[in-house]
């Protein structure tokens, strides 16, 4: 067990932990942010999907040893009340069905149109291939993110 | 040799699924709770001195306060269909209530509800009568206060946006106003009046889902979500051969995990499996999951395994082929198909292949349990919190009003989650560690330990005789069956899964055999979206590809003349020692009609723009297919392009009965088809040495977005006939319309699941 001082959504969380403990675990079980799914626990899915410094990581395959001095989004960090533009696209389309994989899926496409805000159709495909959803939202996922990155700046 | 019923007797958690006739009675019941509930008006006065609210409750589904507040219970269990918005819709517009306002409420396992048990596209057929009566017979109570206060006519008055009003005077007065008095008063028999559909606010319409903006939070809560003080998280080693035990086992350096605090032995059913109890293993419990995930890396395990050790199922696949090509036991007969066979023109035979598969929801199967020796409390992902609290009651030993199940939304299910086991392994470990326990599946446990759908091998035999006509058609099947999860002497597919798609043969053919072979069953079979829909379409809606061109005809017409004329079919007399289920209802009430299906495949021609010119590579697919009482046509457009198969568009055409929520039927119908383009091109569960070879989603594939169908049309027939559901109806037609798209591509015949062109 060691000690680790992680910044999360802004808020800096002392925990206690195994060092090969995953990122995913510290905030489900440790700090109590459930937003962030486990689906895999191999980045296999991308249910996971957090924020390090900005961009999109699996947080069921990242050791919190390796976190640092990163920032952690999660979910709950994105925004305050869900006004992020990619969640207000979520709501508009109705992209969800079940709904477990889509925070997953909300922090990708975040990450996404962050680092490329005027992404292409094949460019979305690429970057959202790692998020699997096994109800079939994927078109409305392609959608929401169009409707983001087509909007007037 | 029975066929009569779809699951083994000794399990009641299961007998009143979609295919017993306990279900009707059930479905009795549910009718009763809406129609004769109304009588017993309860009003409810709340402790609280200070902001005393008091409730009326015309019936179990529906609470008004003297605040105003609405709330619906929500008694089906949500799991993507979108039921938690669409039955509460229905009531609320019934009662002409504030929907932005309305609050919903998830309800516990309670026989008081009626059937839980969601799963078999039920909910809509079942629930959308004795809900619209829910509505109407609240607002028949609230227009009857309103009308005598205003000293007017109750069919003067109406309701909108949680008020009475009263047009001609302009007046309105706020449901909360009128629930004290409303209290006193009841329903007389006959006085409700349903809504006439023109003036339907919600149904017919588009309402996001209740929970939209929860899960695009991050609020939701499913089955692993929940919280309790001093909660320990556990993760099983089960034995990976069915039916094993554990012969002895050592804790290892597990207890040595920081954060483990106990091993626990799990006893499993062994065989046969059952339905609803666990597999046999050893559980580490733990303060955290990974503690939990490291400590059972560690335990060491001796296991029997059992009689299903040597299980392999490719020679399985092998044995299947062989066996199906001799006679087996008949099922449907109608005509003489020998007779047709020695004067056919054309003979067309072809064995089909299709593997097993694993429901592989991303939420993997997790609960949390509190229990002692008196009592127990879970919180699950369960699709049929009724059956959870009558097993745990079982395995526990308490009766079952000391067990309260509630329901978290459900990260998928597809039919895995009807399944308790995961459930009682929580409260097992529970009640054995003293502590409030989570237990998780990982995702290799999912797809280790699932209850699988299994493999298929079928023989289809069509017979042209010189007129051209369709003379004749035998379709052989063989599959391990869903009833020998319970009862392992069940070797033949029971007539519920032989009704889904295969006895329901409804072509207008003088000719048709239905014969089933032995398959024993070496693994948990389960049922997932369609179930035995799944390969009965894939060899029927491939088959009929190869008639039409046979026949030197479209595949379309081919399908409209070989349904032909319209009609009402009963298979009266023609299932063999057993009868053909329709889903569980009446066929008087639910007939199969000719005319219906026709529609909807003369529909899909039109929308896809059927016939139409594509290049080179490019081709386009049909298949149409009844199922769960709701008429579908598909049309699937593929490219091809060196052996890689993309999908540009499909087309769907639904009759479902009224629509009751729009956006969700179309949203079923999307993933519907992405669903079944996994399930046609990526997946398959293979097992060597009584183990399943695929460990997580790099061994078992499910589609992608690059690679997932681009333009989904669903286009809604226009009905006010009875509604159906809409969960399983997306999937069957899809794969037979993919392989013979691919077929009008590249002209290569696809007989073998998931499909493998060499890419």
């Amino acid at each position: 067990m060691a000690k680790y001082s992680i910044n999360i959504n802004g808020q800096t969380h002392d925990v206690e932990a195994m060092e090969d403990m995953p990122l995913l675990w510290v905030l489900r079980d440790v700090v109590g942010l459930k937003g962030t799914k486990f689906g895999c626990g191999k980045a296999l899915c991308g249910a996971c999907t957090v924020h390090l410094n900005d961009n999109a990581v699996r947080s069921c395959s990242l050791p919190v040893s390796a976190v640092g001095e990163g920032r952690i989004t999660t979910i709950e960090g994105l925004s305050k009340e869900g006004e992020h533009p990619i969640q207000q696209a979520w709501e508009k389309f109705v992209v969800p069905q079940c709904g477990y994989c889509q925070t997953g899926q909300i922090m990708n496409a975040a990450a996404l149109i962050k680092r490329n805000p005027q992404p292409s159709e094949q460019e979305i495909e690429q970057s959202m291939q790692g998020n699997l959803c096994r109800c079939g939202t994927y078109n409305r996922i392609k959608a929401a993110i169009i409707s983001v990155t087509s909007q007037p700046k | 040799m029975k066929h009569n019923s779809f699951l083994g007797k000794d399990n009641s958690l299961v007998e009143g699924r979609v295919f017993k006739v306990s279900r009707r009675d059930v479905l009795k019941a549910g009718a009763l709770l809406a129609g004769g509930l109304v009588f017993g008006v309860g009003l409810v006065r709340c402790d609280s001195k200070k902001n005393e609210v008091t409730y009326l409750t015309p019936n179990v589904y529906l609470k008004i306060g003297s605040d105003g507040v609405v709330s619906i219970i929500a008694h089906r269990s949500e799991m993507g269909q979108g039921i938690r918005t669409s039955l509460p819709l229905i009531i609320a517009d019934e009662l002409g209530a504030d929907w932005s306002s309305v609050k919903i409420v998830q309800a516990e396992g309670d026989v008081k509800y009626g059937d839980q048990n969601t799963d078999g596209s039920y909910s809509i057929r079942m629930f959308y009568k004795p809900m619209r009566e829910a509505g109407a017979a609240a607002r028949y109570l609230l227009i009857q206060v309103a009308a005598k206060r205003w000293h007017v006519p109750a069919e003067e008055c109406d309701t909108e946006n949680g008020s009475v009003t009263h047009k001609s005077t302009n007046r309105a007065i706020n449901f909360g106003e009128l629930v004290e008095e409303a209290s006193g008063i009841s329903v007389p028999p006959g006085e409700i009046k349903l809504k006439e559909q023109q003036n339907f606010k919600l149904i017919g319409k588009e309402t996001p889902i209740v929970d939209l903006h929860d899960i695009v939070t991050g609020k939701a809560v499913f089955g692993a979500d929940v919280d309790v003080k001093g909660l320990k998280v556990a993760v099983i080693a089960r034995c990976p051969v069915v039916g094993g035990s554990v012969k002895s086992f050592k804790d290892g350096n597990a207890k040595k995990v920081p954060g483990v605090v106990g091993v626990y032995q799990v006893k499993g059913a062994g065989l046969p499996a059952t339905l609803n109890k666990p597999l046999a293993g050893v559980a580490v419990v733990a303060d955290n999951t990974w503690a939990a995930i490291k400590g059972r890396d560690l335990l060491e395990i001796e296991w029997e395994f059992g009689p299903n050790a040597s299980y392999d199922s490719a020679k399985e696949i092998a044995e299947l082929t062989k066996s199906i090509s001799s006679k087996g036991v008949v099922r449907r007969n109608r005509g003489d198909f020998d007779k047709a066979r020695k004067n056919a023109a054309k003979v067309i035979e072809h064995v089909y292949v299709a593997p097993h598969l694993a429901h592989a929801t991303i939420e993997p199967p997790a609960a949390l349990a509190i229990a002692d020796k008196n009592s127990c409390e879970v919180w699950a992902c369960t699709q049929n919190p009724q059956g959870a609290r009558k097993v745990l009651s079982e395995v526990l030993e308490i009766p079952e009003d000391k067990v309260k199940v509630n329901v978290t939304l459900l990260g998928g299910a597809f039919g895995r989650k009807s399944k308790p086991d995961f459930i009682v392994e929580a409260a097992i470990l529970a009640k054995e560690s003293g502590h409030p326990v989570r237990v998780q599946w990982t995702r290799e446990d999912d797809l280790h330990h699932d209850y699988f759908h299994s493999l298929s091998v079928q023989r289809t035999i069509a017979t042209i005789g010189k007129d051209n006509k369709l003379s004749g058609w035998n379709h052989h099947i063989a599959y391990p069956t869903i009833g020998a999860t319970a009862n392992n002497s069940e070797l033949q597919p029971s007539d519920g899964e032989l009704g889904l798609g295969a006895t329901d043969f409804p072509y207008d053919v003088p000719a048709v055999r239905i014969e089933t072979h032995d398959a024993p069953s070496h693994l948990r079979v389960g049922w997932l979206r369609s179930v035995r829909n799944i390969p009965h379409v894939f060899a029927i809606g491939t088959m009929m590809d190869e008639i039409a061109e046979a026949r030197g005809v479209d595949p379309i017409t081919n399908a409209l003349q070989l349904l032909g004329d319209d009609r009402q079919i009963t298979f009266n007399g023609e299932i063999l020692n057993g009868t053909y289920p329709n889903y569980g209802e009446d066929i008087a009430n639910y007939p199969w009609e000719t005319g219906r299906m026709k529609a909807v495949i003369e529909r899909v021609a039109k929308e896809s723009d059927w016939g139409r010119k594509l290049p080179k590579g490019s081709g386009l697919g049909f298949a149409a297919h009844k199922s769960f009482l709701t008429y579908v046509a598909c049309v699937v457009e593929v490219q091809v392009n060196e052996n890689k198969v993309t999908i540009p568009s499909v087309h769907y055409v639904v009759d479902c009965g009224v629509a009751v929520n729009v956006d969700r039927i179309k949203s079923q119908f999307e993933g519907g088809a992405q669903f079944t383009a996994s399930l046609a091109l990526k997946s398959a569960i293979t097992f060597k040495d009584g183990r399943v070879q695929q460990n997580n989603f790099d061994g078992y594939q499910i589609i992608r977005m690059s690679e997932s169908p681009k333009q989904i049309h669903v286009h809604i027939m226009d009905s006010d006939g009875k509604p159906t559901g809409v969960g399983e109806p997306p999937v069957p037609p899809f794969t037979p319309a993919l392989c013979n798209a691919i077929y009008a591509a590249i002209g290569k015949r696809i007989y073998t699941l998931p499909i493998d062109l060499g890419a």
